[in-house]
């Protein structure tokens, strides 16, 4: 039975070749997760930023992906005070973590490699700081996620800012797995189409919730504001992260909401 | 000397004051019909849920009631719909539809607003309603994250149509994708009753695609900010208001219309081709016009149309800068049915030849054969869902929303034997009325439903959708079945 010996070659040359890549892929994968890319600091003019308000960004590290589902339930494992029914009420809302079955299972709809949502601020600080790492601040994040695959600052780019404004009308793109986005040039993914993510002073830039009045406020949006030019569509984007902070507490979760760390370079 | 100044002085003043009081009184009697004392002083007694609703239908009118604690939740959906046949479109939403549920109040109402943000969503959002005297018209206080929920109050002071809408930066973006609508705020007493009010707002799309492109069509800031507006379309879609969605009154009634403009940026010349409105609340406020053609709605305003039809038709509403009518989507229909009135519309009369030269008219022959209704075949799926429709605005008033019907008034469609034992007696029904006793379930009926005014069609739709919900048999009612039960009169 020639046809037969050939075919279950076959079939177990497919076998080992795809044990091969599911080997390769989750050590490599485990590997990436706690990777990070290597950060060159430099000076850009952020949002909220006049060309005299230029921020300065030191060399750091950041997380190459944000912090997957299963990651943070090995974390809660490790740390049963940040388990749902565990936590304090002051350190998260109702809806921490609302979609898991139970302390420590995720519902059979979530990807274990999907971000983590649903999460405080005070529950990403604690799983950063257990890494020894930190969550950035505002200005390294929008740093990093201004660049596209090729440039480090893609922010006049239509294609860039068509990227992200696309992301705003796909839907549960929260349950996607991590990687699913593009690598952008410091090698970091997934900073826009998955998630939002916490930073650590996420609250310092104030939106008031009436956007119109920030325009007469002497605040940082006042600045913010201005620069939505006529023209200028790539703040659009850039605005509604600085909405979407400004609308959240410490203690709030959201389900679009997750976190990725970073690391000073010493 | 000085004696006499002083009692010119007094004099002065008393003819003053007497001038001052009875100028005040002429005033007062001035206004007496309009003006409410001051609004912020009505005292509020009880409180209740408010009734919201879905255009284009509007909550009933608050009538002779109280001003009261009035209780609104409202939750914020970013969802995918339908902006013309095959293509679609992410739209933001208050309560689910473009343009957001209908709010209904009376002057002097203290308004507990809860704004809530589902957890899907993806963006923050707020609510700015025109109604409110106070910063931000509650932006200020309603800023929501996805999966939280604010609350605020606000005391209605101003009777008048007002626009609400999201104001969160990118405001016009938010506008843009649907997030309008539209709260009333009824005089004392109440509007002026009528006998159909429906709830109609304009608003302008911008797309990557042109018209009709197909497929799943995202925003487009720069033809927004460039102001060329791909759809211009009253409630959020094209064909919301056409066919069998269209909007329906009888002959003799008098239909009001309150139609709002959301934008972002065109204002609207909005007209009812073949009708005059008898009276406009201009810009939604208390100032009357009366016989209009075509009322100006701004972008963020309103108006308050009413009319009475005399004449049975489709009449077509539009926006009169046309090209938005027929090239972008700005029409709906309002279907009046009933009797034809040829003194006032005689319909074609007689048709011939125009001959400047002279000559002896000649009359085109006339096809004198019946036109066969050659319409394209329902599925039951279309039929169901056009039959809710017409369920809605005709049966629901009586019947109730699943067919329970009201004990001892009128009789339940749900599970109902007296419906699913005879089919052609529930055609004959709808289509001549019915009086007397009958049994239902066991209980007695004796009430009056009139005849009804349907297309056979329509009739055919309304009944295979009643059949085939709440545990009826599932009768599938064809045009056949009612042309049938009406020839055998």
């Amino acid at each position: 039975m020639p046809i037969n010996k050939e075919h279950i070659s076959s079939v177990n040359k497919a076998i080992v070749r795809w044990g091969i890549c599911f080997v390769l892929f989750w050590t490599t994968h485990a590997d990436c997760q706690s990777k990070m890319a290597f950060i060159t600091g430099g000076t850009y003019v952020p949002l909220y930023g006049r060309d005299s308000l230029q921020v300065t960004i030191s060399n750091f590290f950041m997380d190459v992906y944000p912090i997957t589902n299963e990651e943070f339930v090995a974390f809660v494992r490790k740390n049963p005070k940040w388990k749902k029914s565990k936590a304090k009420k002051l350190f998260v809302d109702g809806n921490y973590l609302v979609q898991w079955k139970s302390d420590i299972e995720l519902d059979s709809s979530q990807n274990l490699k999907a971000p983590v949502t649903s999460i405080s601020w005070f529950a990403a600080i604690a799983y950063c700081d257990c890494q020894g790492k930190r969550l950035p601040t505002v200005d390294e994040w929008e740093y990093v996620a201004m660049a596209n695959e090729n440039l480090a600052d893609a922010r006049p780019l239509k294609t860039y800012n068509q990227f992200i404004l696309s992301w705003y009308e796909k839907p549960k793109t929260y349950n996607n797995s991590i990687g699913s986005t593009f690598k952008n040039y410091w090698g970091v993914y997934d900073l826009h189409g998955l998630v939002w993510e916490w930073t650590s002073d996420f609250n310092s830039v104030l939106v008031s919730g009436e956007s119109r009045k920030d325009v007469d406020k002497d605040s940082n949006l006042f600045c913010g504001s201005a620069a939505i030019g006529a023209t200028d569509l790539m703040n659009y984007a850039a605005f509604m992260r600085y909405a979407i902070r400004g609308s959240s507490k410490a203690k709030y979760t959201m389900r679009n909401l997750g976190f990725r760390c970073v690391k000073d370079k010493n | 000397m000085k004696f006499f100044k002083r009692i010119i002085q007094v004099f002065g003043f008393t003819a003053m004051a007497i001038l001052a009081i009875t100028s005040c009184k002429r005033e007062n009697k001035n206004n007496q019909a309009t003006v409410i004392d001051d609004a912020s002083k009505i005292h509020i007694s009880g409180e209740m849920e408010a009734e919201l609703t879905a255009p284009p239908f509007v909550p009933a009118p608050v009538g002779n009631r109280s001003a009261k604690k009035l209780k609104i939740h409202m939750e914020i959906l970013e969802k995918e719909g339908t902006m013309t046949d095959g293509v679609k479109y992410v739209y933001w939403t208050f309560g689910g539809s473009v343009p957001g549920s209908f709010i209904r109040t009376r002057v002097g109402d203290e308004v507990e607003f809860t704004l809530a943000n589902h957890p899907e969503n993806k963006l923050p959002h707020n609510i700015d309603l025109h109604a409110v005297t106070g910063p931000g018209g509650g932006a200020t206080s309603s800023f929501v994250a996805p999966g939280h929920e604010k609350m605020f109050s606000f005391k209605t002071l101003n009777p008048g149509l007002y626009v609400y809408h999201c104001a969160t930066a990118p405001v016009g973006m938010h506008i843009a994708n649907g997030m309008y609508g539209l709260i009333l705020v009824e005089p004392e007493g109440g509007l002026p009753k009528v006998d159909k009010e429906y709830y109609i707002m304009q608003g302008d799309f911008y797309t990557k695609g042109e018209y009709g492109e197909p497929g799943v069509q995202s925003f487009d800031m720069q033809k927004a900010i460039d102001e060329d507006a791909d759809y211009v379309v009253f409630n959020g879609k094209v064909g919301a208001l056409t066919g069998d969605n269209a909007i329906t009154a009888n002959v003799g009634e008098t239909v009001r219309l309150f139609v709002g403009n959301g934008g972002p940026n065109l204002t609207s010349s909005f007209h009812v081709i073949g009708e005059i409105f008898d009276n406009v609340h201009i810009e939604g406020g208390s100032v009357l016009n009366k016989n209009v053609q075509t009322t100006s709605i701004p972008a963020g305003g309103a108006a308050i149309v009413d009319f009475k039809v005399d004449v049975p038709g489709t009449f077509i509403l539009v926006d009169h800068a046309i090209f938005r009518a027929f090239n972008k989507g700005a029409l709906a229909m309002l279907k009046v049915n009933g009797e034809e009135n040829k003194a006032l519309y005689s319909g074609v009369v007689q048709e011939g030849i125009y001959n400047p030269e002279g000559g002896t008219i000649q009359t085109m022959p006339t096809d004198t054969k019946e036109t066969v209704e050659n319409k394209s075949k329902k599925t039951l799926q279309e039929k169901i869902s056009s039959g809710k429709q017409i369920y809605t605005n005709t049966c629901f008033a009586c019947h109730q929303a699943n067919g329970e019907g009201i004990s001892n008034a009128f009789p339940p469609l749900a599970k109902s034997d007296y419906l699913n034992a005879d089919v052609k007696r529930s055609i004959d029904i709808v289509l001549n009325g019915k009086s007397g006793e009958i049994m239902v379930n066991g209980a007695k009926y004796n009430s009056v439903m009139t005849k009804q005014t349907l297309t056979n069609s329509e009739v055919a739709d309304v009944l295979t959708y009643v059949y085939n919900s709440w545990g009826n048999n599932k009768t599938n009612v064809t045009e056949m079945m009612v042309l049938e039960v009406k020839n055998a009169h």
